[in-house]
C-alpha cells in the first residue's frame, strides 16, 4: 500500500524550534528520516495489515544507534543527550509506534536499568549485545492481575543456594516471544520488588504470544511465564531497589513516548494537510473551507504546545531536575492530543482516510496502545492531581 | 590509495526555485541544502567501499562558503576521512571550481578523484573534465562500476543501448552515475565522529571568469486547463493537433 505523501514528510516547526537544536541533533534527525523513508515506510503499511513483525529491524535499529542513545559510549550506547533521544523517538513514531516501542522498550527498559542498577559485569556482558540489536531484551513488570498497581504484583523470587527460584506470570510484554533476556520485576520473601535478568535458556522459562491485537500490529507482545525458575546471583541487578527502580525506568520511555506521540501527530497533519489541497469538492479544495481549516489550525497548535512541553521536560531531565510528575504530564497531554489528531485528521481525507493509502487508522489503532501502556491517561491524570494536592486518589 | 571526492551541495528536491538580482542569481533564501546524491551516494560510497577493501584515505573537497560546513560535515559522518573546504563564492564559474579542486587535488597527490556524473541543481557535468584536463589525467565519465586491481582500474559505463568496460591506471578523474554503490545512511556514531574529523579551510585562488550566467528562467507556468465535452471529439483532435501539437 502506498502513503502519497510519506516522502514529502518535513515535520513541522511552527515555533522554530530547531533554532534550539544543535547540529548534531539535526543530522541525527535527518539521517533516520531518511532511513526511514527508504527502508521502512514503503513496507510499514503491509505489516500493520498482516500483522507480521520483522525480528531483522532490531538490527537496523542498532546500526543507525536507536537503540540506547542515552546510555554512556563505553556499554556501546550513544553517550548522547535525552533531548536528542527524543528526537529519536520522535521521528520513529512518524513512521509507526511499534516501530518506536521495540526502541523504547530495548532503550529505556531494558538497557536503561541493566546500566543504572547492574553489576560492572552485567553491563558488559549485555549492553554491547543489546545496542546493537543482536540481542532483544523485554521488560517485564505487567501481570494478568496487576496493570496500573504493579505494586500487588505476585510474580516471587524464593532465595535457594546460588541464586533464586523464580514463579509467576508476566503479560502484555513487548517483544517477549522474540527476546533474548527479559528484565523482570518480583517480590523476594520480604515483599521486597527486586529485579532480574532472566535468559532465554533457563529451564522453565516460556513467552507464548498474545495474538489478534488490533493495535501495535507491527510489534510482538506475548507472556512471560516462570516455572521454579533458577536465576543465578550473578543475574540479580544489585542496584534495583523497591519499586522505585522499575519506575525510573518508565520515566525515561515515557518521556522518550511524549515525543514519539508528536511524529505520529505531525505524520498525520502532513498526510491530511497535503490532501486538503489537493482534493477538490463544491469546487474549491477541502483546504478551503473553514470547517477543514478549524481542524488543520488546532492540529498544528497543539502539537506546537506538545513540542514546547516535551523540549523543556528533556532540558529538565538534562540538568537532573525532571520530576516523575512532570514526565507524566507530557506522556498523557501528548498522546491523547496524537490520539485525536489522527482522529481527526482520518476525517479530512473522507473515505480514502480509512485505507492504507493513508496512515491515521494505523496511527489511532497504536495510540490506543500507546494511551494504555507506561501508564493509563487516567493513571497519569491522577499522578497530576496527586502533585498539586497532595493527595493520594488512587 | 588516496581518494578525493568532488561533493557539491544543491538545493533539497522540495525546494521552491526562484531567483533574484534580475533573474541573474539563484535565490538562496531559505533553501535546505543537501549533498548532490550523485556525489554522496555513487561517488563518496564506492571510495569507501574501496578504501575499506584495500586501504588508505577518503578525503572530500568542497568549494563554497563555510555556511556548507554543516553539509560538508554529513560527508564526514557517511564515512570519509577528512575534508577540504576551498573558501570560494558562489560566484565562481565552472572554470574557477575545477581550478581549485585541481589545484587541491595536484597539492595532495590523489590517487584518484571521484565525483558524481552531474549535480541535480545545474546538470552541468563539466567539472570533472576540467580537473582531468588542469591535472593531466585521463577521465571516465558516466561509470557505474569501479574495481581495483592494485594501480589498475576495471570500469563499466553505460552506453546507448549497452555496456562499455574500460581499463586505466591511476591516477585518473572518474564521474559516478547510479548502480556504482548505494546510498549509506549515516548513524549516530558517525555523525558523533564527524564533529571531530578535520575540516581543513583553505583559500580559492582567483580564476578568470570564463562563463557568467546573464539570466535564469522557470518553465512557462502551467496554462489552465481546457475542457472539451465529451460528445465533440473533433475539437479535440483539432486542439491536440494545432495547439497541443501531440498528434
Ligand atoms: C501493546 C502493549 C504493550 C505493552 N508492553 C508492556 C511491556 O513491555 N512491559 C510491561 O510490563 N507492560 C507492558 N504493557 C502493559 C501496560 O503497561 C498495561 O496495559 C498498563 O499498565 C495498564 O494495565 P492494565 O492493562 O492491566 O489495565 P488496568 O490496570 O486493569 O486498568 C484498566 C482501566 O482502569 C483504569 N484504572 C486503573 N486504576 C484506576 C484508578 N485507581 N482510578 C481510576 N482508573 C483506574 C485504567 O486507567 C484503565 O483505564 C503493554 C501493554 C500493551 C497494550
Ligand atoms: C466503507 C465505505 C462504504 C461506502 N459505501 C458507499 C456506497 O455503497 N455507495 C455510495 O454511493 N457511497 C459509499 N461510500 C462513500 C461515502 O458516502 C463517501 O465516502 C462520503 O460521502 C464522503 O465522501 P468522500 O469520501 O469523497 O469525502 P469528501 O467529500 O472528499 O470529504 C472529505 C472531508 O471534507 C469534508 N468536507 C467536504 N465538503 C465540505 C464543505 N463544504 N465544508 C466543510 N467540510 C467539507 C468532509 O466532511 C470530509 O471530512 C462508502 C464509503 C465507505 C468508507
Amino acid at each position: 500500500m502506498l502513503n502519497i505523501y510519506a516522502q514529502t514528510y518535513s515535520g513541522f516547526d511552527y515555533a522554530m524550534i530547531d533554532e534550539l537544536l544543535t547540529e548534531e541533533q539535526i543530522n541525527i534527525r535527518q539521517s533516520i528520516r531518511a532511513w526511514i523513508n527508504r527502508d521502512i515506510i514503503s513496507h510499514i503499511e503491509d505489516w500493520a495489515q498482516n500483522a507480521t513483525f520483522h525480528p531483522e529491524i532490531m538490527q537496523q535499529l542498532g546500526q543507525m544507534g536507536c537503540l540506547g542513545p542515552h546510555i554512556p559510549k563505553e556499554y556501546g550506547g550513544g553517550g548522547l543527550d535525552t533531548i536528542t533521544y527524543g528526537i529519536i523517538m520522535q521521528e520513529l513514531e512518524r513512521a509507526d509506534s511499534g516501530i518506536r516501542s521495540c526502541a523504547s522498550v530495548q532503550s529505556s527498559l531494558v538497557m536503561y536499568p541493566i546500566w543504572k542498577f547492574g553489576s560492572e559485569q552485567q553491563k558488559q556482558k549485555f549492553l554491547p549485545l543489546l545496542s546493537t540489536g543482536e540481542y532483544i531484551g523485554s521488560f517485564g513488570l505487567t501481570e494478568p492481575n496487576h496493570g496500573s498497581n504493579p505494586n500487588g504484583m505476585e510474580c516471587r523470587v524464593k532465595k535457594v543456594q546460588g541464586g533464586y527460584l523464580l514463579n509467576g506470570n508476566k503479560m502484555w510484554i513487548t517483544n517477549s516471544p522474540i527476546c533474548h533476556l527479559a528484565v523482570v520485576w518480583a517480590k523476594d520473601e520480604n515483599n521486597y520488588v527486586i529485579g532480574l535478568i532472566v535468559e532465554r535458556a533457563m529451564q522453565g522459562f516460556s513467552t507464548p504470544t498474545i495474538h489478534e491485537k488490533w493495535s501495535l500490529r507491527t510489534s510482538i507482545t506475548g507472556e512471560l511465564v516462570f516455572q521454579d525458575v533458577f536465576i543465578p546471583e550473578e543475574n540479580i541487578l544489585p542496584n534495583a531497589k523497591g519499586l522505585k527502580a522499575p519506575l525510573s525506568c518508565l520515566s525515561s520511555a515515557r518521556y522518550g513516548i511524549s515525543w514519539g506521540a508528536i511524529g505520529a501527530a505531525m505524520d498525520c497533519l502532513h498526510s491530511a494537510l497535503e490532501y486538503s489541497k489537493d482534493r477538490y469538492q463544491f469546487d474549491k479544495p477541502l483546504a478551503a473551507f473553514q470547517l477543514t481549516q478549524k481542524r488543520l489550525a488546532e492540529f498544528i497548535t497543539e502539537i506546537t504546545q506538545a513540542q514546547l512541553l516535551s523540549f523543556r521536560i528533556g532540558q529538565l531531565i538534562n540538568s537532573g531536575k525532571a520530576t516523575p510528575a512532570q514526565i507524566s504530564m507530557a506522556k498523557r497531554n501528548n498522546v491523547e492530543m496524537a490520539l485525536r489528531i489522527a482522529r481527526e485528521s482520518r476525517q479530512i481525507c473522507g473515505a480514502m482516510g480509512i485505507t492504507g493509502a493513508f496512515p491515521m487508522m494505523r496511527h489511532a489503532m497504536n495510540l490506543e496502545s500507546v494511551i494504555t501502556y507506561e501508564g493509563t491517561h487516567e493513571v497519569h491524570l491522577l499522578i497530576t492531581g496527586m502533585d498539586i494536592t497532595g493527595i493520594n486518589a488512587f | 590509495m588516496k581518494f578525493l571526492v568532488c561533493i557539491s551541495l544543491v538545493p533539497d528536491t522540495t525546494t521552491k526555485i526562484s531567483f533574484v538580482d534580475n533573474d541573474t542569481k539563484f535565490n538562496n533564501d531559505k533553501v535546505q541544502w543537501i549533498l548532490n546524491p550523485y556525489d554522496e551516494w555513487y561517488a563518496l560510497v564506492r571510495a569507501l567501499e574501496l578504501k575499506e577493501a584495500n586501504g588508505g584515505t577518503v578525503t572530500v573537497v568542497n568549494v563554497g562558503p563555510a555556511a556548507n560546513d554543516q553539509v560538508i560535515r554529513k560527508a564526514l559522518a557517511i564515512g570519509a576521512d577528512d575534508a577540504i573546504r576551498i573558501d570560494g563564492s558562489d560566484d565562481l564559474d565552472s572554470y574557477g571550481i575545477a581550478a581549485n579542486i585541481a589545484a587541491v587535488a595536484k597539492e595532495g597527490a590523489y590517487d584518484l578523484v571521484l565525483l558524481g556524473k552531474e549535480t541535480i541543481s545545474y546538470n552541468g557535468s563539466n567539472i570533472g573534465g576540467m580537473v582531468a584536463e588542469i591535472l593531466g589525467q585521463p577521465f571516465i565519465s558516466y561509470a557505474t562500476s569501479l574495481d581495483l586491481n592494485g594501480n589498475t582500474a576495471k570500469i563499466s559505463r553505460e552506453i546507448e543501448g549497452g555496456k562499455e568496460i574500460v581499463e586505466a591506471n591511476a591516477p585518473f578523474v572518474l564521474s559516478a552515475a547510479k548502480g556504482m554503490a548505494e546510498q549509506r545512511i549515516p548513524n549516530m556514531k558517525g555523525i558523533m565522529q564527524a564533529k571531530t574529523k578535520p575540516l581543513k579551510v583553505v583559500p580559492a585562488t582567483a580564476t578568470p571568469t570564463l562563463t557568467s550566467t546573464v539570466k535564469y528562467e522557470l518553465p512557462p507556468a502551467k496554462a489552465a486547463v481546457k475542457l472539451i465535452s465529451p460528445d465533440n471529439v473533433e475539437e479535440l483532435v483539432t486542439l491536440l493537433h494545432n495547439e497541443a501539437k501531440v498528434i
